[in-house]
């Protein structure tokens, strides 16, 4: 049997008509990933215990005569910054190489209750910080369509191991644009929901008022239904919202979609350009209504994300100090010394380069400077989007300004690798839900179209991005 | 350009023990990303308030109550600690004749 193309809906019939049982599909996947990690390393940890324990489980339910629900057998994987009880729970970190997750995280418990089979958990940028899986304590994750290239970040594990059908879909995580950008880069659907639109509550935080988890899947309809299985308020996290679910009906005669001129100026590859333009051209074939806006605030963006990013995970990962858990330094001479020796000996280059901006941007006699003026730009920034969903229902853009691009080209120079974000730092920075569904190629390499819509309108990404997806084939 | 001296203050608020190179090479990286930052002095923000959430939300509080978890759970906690002692975390004196500075 073959699990390349299945989809969720596929594994429900297959079940339900006992064409295959959850055990044999789920050891079908695990042999998939014991054949594929030697070259890809999409997982810091492959939970084939649990996976089995959870499709036999599935199985005596399908004998018993229970209905099967929506994700029941569906093998999942999860970014290693989610918390799945009883697992590992990395991060990405030396510094959480051996923590144990004491508990699931909510959207772990409702795939759980819907039936899911968590197949491991996957590499990604050490605490998010990233844009290519390569800040990981555990080796760099490599791009399933050229290996000699990045997947992504920061969750590129998570996207890479729905594009090699290591499992069927993924839950990544995006604080400026960690579940897009490997999306785009992997060739994969990839969603970023609405702040407030999923709990955050077991979740491994970065920045506060950015992170966001959401779905990996091959095609759009899948990562819809995952979607709505993770949504929903969660009195563990005062942030998440139950939003009303809009009853528009969706004519694409009425669609208007607006086209950024700021994200197609110079520094866009042509190559990726020329691709997003026919994707955006099919859409007004089929009748939508195409018109260019103005996000005049956007250059402030890139800077006000990392002063933003950079001060929350300051105060976010303040906790790594060695006490509580994690790693902790030997023979120190004082309490200090401990956390000092800890935090150096175990976190990261990057981690450390955005701790110490944040600290710095946070001090006294900077945070006006830094700090206030980024969250006053983020408001510009908000009012620019405000202004644009007047005029249309959908933005529509690149993911990235460029193509996956090799293992070690960027990884030196942070500033490189902070603009391949350029275009997914502001959706986080304005709480907005933003979509990349894979569109065409750069010769074998993925090319991501990003959907950007009104809060708490996801529904309007899965219509035009399926409607994308029906073009592209 | 940060001075070195910049460096090791930030390094010690963040508590962040840097050897000799990293201080160097943050020197250099710090230096280049809070150039960039300079960005944000031409952006027009008289008048503008903050935004420090995306989605307006009012302070959603619930009742200061307890929520009494379990001795196994307690245990599993104090178990992931690195130094642990009686059902205790164990740390460094905290108060100490001026070693801790």
């Amino acid at each position: 049997m073959t699990n390349q193309s299945l989809s969720i809906k596929d594994i429900t019939t297959g079940l339900s008509q006992k064409k295959f049982s959850a055990v044999e599909l789920v050891q079908s996947f695990l042999n998939t990933i014991k054949e594929k990690e030697k070259n890809l390393n999409a997982f810091i940890e492959i939970t084939g215990d649990l996976a089995l324990k959870e499709a036999k489980a599935i199985d005596e339910k399908i004998v018993k005569g229970v209905d099967l629900s929506v994700l029941a057998g569906v093998p999942c994987a999860v970014k290693d910054a989610i918390l799945v009880e009883g697992q590992r729970c990395t991060a990405g970190s030396r510094m959480l190489k051996d923590y144990v997750a004491p508990y699931d995280a909510t959207v772990i418990k409702k795939i759980k209750d819907a039936g899911a089979v968590i197949v491991g958990k996957t590499n990604m940028d050490e605490f998010g910080m990233g844009a290519s899986t390569e800040n990981s304590a555990f080796g760099p994750t490599k791009n399933p369509h050229d290996l000699s290239r990045v997947p992504g970040g920061s969750s590129g594990g998570a996207a890479a191991s729905v594009a090699a059908y290591e499992s069927v879909v993924s839950l990544g995580e995006d604080t400026g644009g960690s579940i897009r950008l490997p999306a785009s880069f992997c060739g994969v659907v990839g969603l970023k929901p609405t702040y407030g639109a999923v709990s955050r509550n077991g979740i491994i935080a970065l920045a506060s008022s950015l992170d966001q988890v959401g779905p990996f899947a091959k095609t759009v309809e899948d990562a819809e239904i995952l979607f709505n299985v993770i949504r929903g308020k969660d009195p563990a996290d005062s942030t998440s919202v139950e939003p009303q679910i809009s009853n528009d009906q969706f004519l694409i005669s009425k669609l208007r979609i607006g086209v950024p001129k700021e994200y197609f100026a110079k520094g866009l590859d042509p190559q990726i350009e020329k691709v997003i333009r026919e994707a955006i051209k099919k859409f007004e074939e089929a009748g939508a209504h195409i018109e260019e806006i103005e996000l005049p605030n956007t250059k402030y963006a890139l800077a006000t994300y990392y002063i933003i990013n950079t001060s929350e995970a300051s105060a976010n990962l303040a906790r790594f100090d060695g006490i509580r858990y994690g790693e902790q330094a030997k023979e120190t001479a004082n309490l200090l010394q401990t956390y000092i020796r800890s935090r150096g000996e175990s976190l990261g280059p990057e981690v450390k380069r955005r701790i110490m901006l944040g600290t710095y941007a946070l001090s006294v006699g900077y945070y006006d400077a830094y700090y206030i003026k980024a969250q006053k730009v983020r408001t510009l920034l908000k009012q620019d989007f405000d202004s644009a969903f007047k005029k249309v229902d959908i933005i529509a853009g690149p993911v990235s300004p460029f193509l996956p691009f090799k293992i070690g080209e960027r990884v030196d120079d942070p500033m490189a690798m902070y603009l391949v974000d350029i275009y997914t730092v502001p959706v986080n920075l304005a709480g907005l839900p933003g979509i990349s569904v894979p569109v065409g190629k750069v010769g074998n390499l993925p090319v991501g179209l990003q959907l950007i819509a009104r809060p708490f309108r996801e529904d309007l990404l899965f219509e035009i991005g399926k409607l994308a997806e029906q073009h592209a084939k | 350009m940060l001075t070195k001296e910049e460096v090791q203050h930030i390094a010690k608020l963040a508590r962040i023990e840097l050897t000799e190179q990293e201080v160097e090479k943050f020197q250099k990286d710090l230096s280049e990303i809070l150039d960039y930052f300079d960005i944000l002095k031409s952006a027009k923000t008289s008048g503008v308030e903050p935004m420090t959430h995306s989605v307006p939300l009012q302070n959603v509080m619930r009742e200061d109550t307890p929520q009494k978890q379990s001795l196994e759970v307690v245990e599993e906690l104090i178990e992931m600690a690195p130094e642990k002692e009686k059902g205790f975390v164990r740390v460094k004196e905290v108060f100490s004749q001026g070693k801790n500075k």
